[in-house]
């Protein structure tokens, strides 16, 4: 690790622009849909964007709940592939195809009609979303957009460029593998640097476990290698105890951990992250995942409050604060005390669908009651959970007193549940 | 919209108050809908660890959820969520889920042990577990068509002693050896 004047002022210069490139992309007009209409709307109508953990969940719980609903599902990807377990991709216990599934099944089951593609706009006087064939209409709308990344905060950082030399691998696929292969490719002594941002971000365990499985591979593999975790946040910020407990179990010597270590700017070439502008830390692969916040798309229609990151949601609804008949679930909304995991956005999926049927039908809502469960790997047999279950308390979600929390230590029993966990919940969202 | 900012924290304060002061309380489906992510849509499993909670008898699941709330029966992760639960709220969701229809699990199970596991059933079990474990006698659950994964997890807790049995299970379940256990939760996979 050395400090080096000359990069960092370059790294500052780079950086200016591409937040000055990134500035201009957010404000700029919106393209104007291509066609007409794409599907004429005649009965009641929810439009869901997103086919994740959030949208799959939404589309088929209102079409359980009301079948004389039409339900448009709005997906970019032709497959979905789960972020939760692909950190056990990167670390080889996994292959992609068990993090797969399809939609066609989904909306067969459930007269779900699907619609591949990018919604570009919306317009929520009008009620409709554009997309580039035309535009559709919709009563209600379900946007499930999960992340996208603010690039802009890291100086040096080319939103195309960067992630194929440092991937985030923060949306599991291409990225994923890559990573995946720099580890293959990487020398026996080689240093892997994954570097956090600031909480809230999409799995807070996630990068955590990910040091974990990185380190499962390469204590068999390239034994003599180091990996450093560069954390903004001033301590690890879920399953703190446990993940120390494994890394003391396992990974002694090999796994070193840095709270308040921001990563504040990236040079590609040099192959190394400056910490708050000062530090700069070299690596062989370098796993950097940058701040976050809501889905391009929600951005793009007005959907994030005053911090411009998260939407603010109803938190009996889901329906946003900002638009009327235009809901948010999953990683982009702000759920209170839910975190950003996919059990999170499958549970208030499952509370905004009963609410937007009963909305639609003019009858009462429901006061929510929702769950989180999300599992880590510690190695390949032992693994720990958090759960928790939420309720309304005076308009926000709160976790229910005296329930929830951590596993009390590392188990092999969890382990086996995670797999069923990962069975069911993409059952559920395929079926 | 130009509402002055005093004016807008009121506005929102009332907006709020009145949303959660309109909706219901949670229903069975709302209580029992976040369950599925793991334990599959309405309760169909789709993981062989985790048991399929369609059509099992409401007393069994509600005498399961309360044993896991007050840690009598042991576990993972369902101890902390049952926590989160009022008895009341339990209820609803056992009868929700005594109400969905049980589809039988596809999976791998050992001829010999099926037939090994019957001879045990009909020996020690038969007198709860009636109908070749099909149906619930008083607060005994159903075990046919079970994931086989799950009966092992539950033979290996009550074998070790992790999971305490009442008196007349423990008469019937004690003198069993593990692989007489291994076979019965062969069996009552088997049984459609």
């Amino acid at each position: 690790m050395t400090l080096d004047r000359r990069n960092f002022l370059k790294m500052l210069g780079a950086g200016a622009g591409a937040s000055a490139l990134q500035g201009c992309a957010g404000t700029a007009p919106m393209v104007s849909a291509g066609g007409g209409e794409i599907m004429p709307k005649s009965g009641r109508r929810v439009v869901v964007v997103g086919g994740g953990y959030g949208g799959t969940i939404a589309a088929k719980y209102i079409r359980m709940l009301d079948a004389s609903i039409e339900v448009v599902l709005i997906e970019r990807n032709r497959q979905f592939i789960s972020c939760p377990f692909s950190n056990l991709v990167v670390g080889g216990i996994r292959n992609m195809s068990d993090l797969t599934i399809g939609y066609d099944k989904l909306a067969s089951n459930h007269g779900i009609k699907m619609l591949y593609g990018d919604v570009t706009a919306i317009d929520a006087g009008a009620k409709t979303v554009a997309m580039a064939a035309g535009t559709l209409k919709y009563d209600r709308l379900v946007l499930s957009p999960g992340i996208d990344f603010r690039f802009e905060e890291l100086a040096g950082y080319d939103p195309v460029t960067t992630p194929e030399i440092m991937p985030h691998a923060w949306k599991a696929g291409p990225q994923t593998e890559l990573l995946r292969k720099q580890l293959l490719d990487m020398k026996d002594g080689g240093t892997v640097v994954i570097t956090l941002p600031l909480a809230p971000y999409r799995c807070p365990p996630g990068p955590y476990e990910r040091a974990n499985m990185i380190a499962l591979y390469l204590k068999q593999h390239k034994p003599k290698s180091k990996i450093i975790i560069l954390d903004a946040n001033p301590d690890i910020t879920s399953k703190a105890g446990l993940f120390r407990k494994g890394w003391a179990k396992h990974y002694a010597g090999m796994i070193s951990y840095k709270g308040a270590n921001k990563v504040t700017a990236v040079d590609a070439k040099n192959r190394s992250v400056l910490i708050e502008g000062v530090e700069e830390v070299k690596a062989d692969v370098l796993n950097v995942i940058p701040p976050q916040r809501a889905g391009d798309i929600a951005v793009k229609a007005g959907l994030v409050g005053a911090d411009k990151k998260w939407c603010p949601v109803n938190a009996t609804t889901f329906e946003s604060t900002l638009a009327k008949d235009i809901h948010v679930i999953g990683d982009a909304c702000v759920a209170g005390a839910m975190p950003k995991s996919g059990y999170s956005a499958n549970s208030e999926a499952k509370i905004c669908a009963t609410n937007v049927v009963a909305l639609m039908n003019g009858r009462e809502t429901i006061e929510i009651s929702g769950i989180n469960t999300c599992y880590s790997f510690i190695t390949d047999k032992e693994a720990v959970s958090v759960a928790g279950v939420y309720k309304v308390a005076n308009g926000a979600i709160v976790g229910v007193p005296n329930s929830g929390g951590v596993s009390p230590d590392l188990s092999e029993l969890e382990a086996i549940y995670a797999e069923s966990w990962l069975r069911n919940i993409l059952t559920e969202m395929s079926t | 919209m130009k509402i002055r900012k005093d004016g807008w924290v009121v506005a929102a304060g009332l907006l709020a108050l009145s949303a959660a002061s309109l909706a219901a309380p949670p229903t069975a489906a709302m209580l029992s809908n976040a369950c599925a992510g793991c334990h599959g849509t309405h309760g169909v499993s789709a993981g062989p660890s985790m048991p399929s909670l369609a059509g099992q008898s409401k007393i069994s699941i509600v005498e399961s959820m309360k044993g896991f709330k007050s840690g009598e029966r042991p576990s993972t992760i369902m101890g902390r969520l049952a926590k989160g639960y009022s008895d009341a709220e339990i209820d609803a969701m056992g009868e929700f889920f005594s109400k969905q229809k049980p589809v039988t699990p596809v999976q791998t199970l050992d001829r010999a042990k099926i037939a090994k596991g019957q001879a045990v059933h009909e020996k020690s079990c038969a007198r709860c577990h009636v109908e070749d474990g099909k149906e619930p006698k008083d607060n005994s659950p159903i075990v046919a068509s079970q994931w086989l994964k799950y009966l092992q997890i539950q033979m290996d807790d009550y074998a070790s002693g992790k999971r305490k049995m009442f008196d007349n299970k423990a008469e019937k379940m004690k003198p069993l050896s593990r692989d007489d256990l291994d076979a019965a939760a062969h069996f009552y996979s088997s049984v459609k």
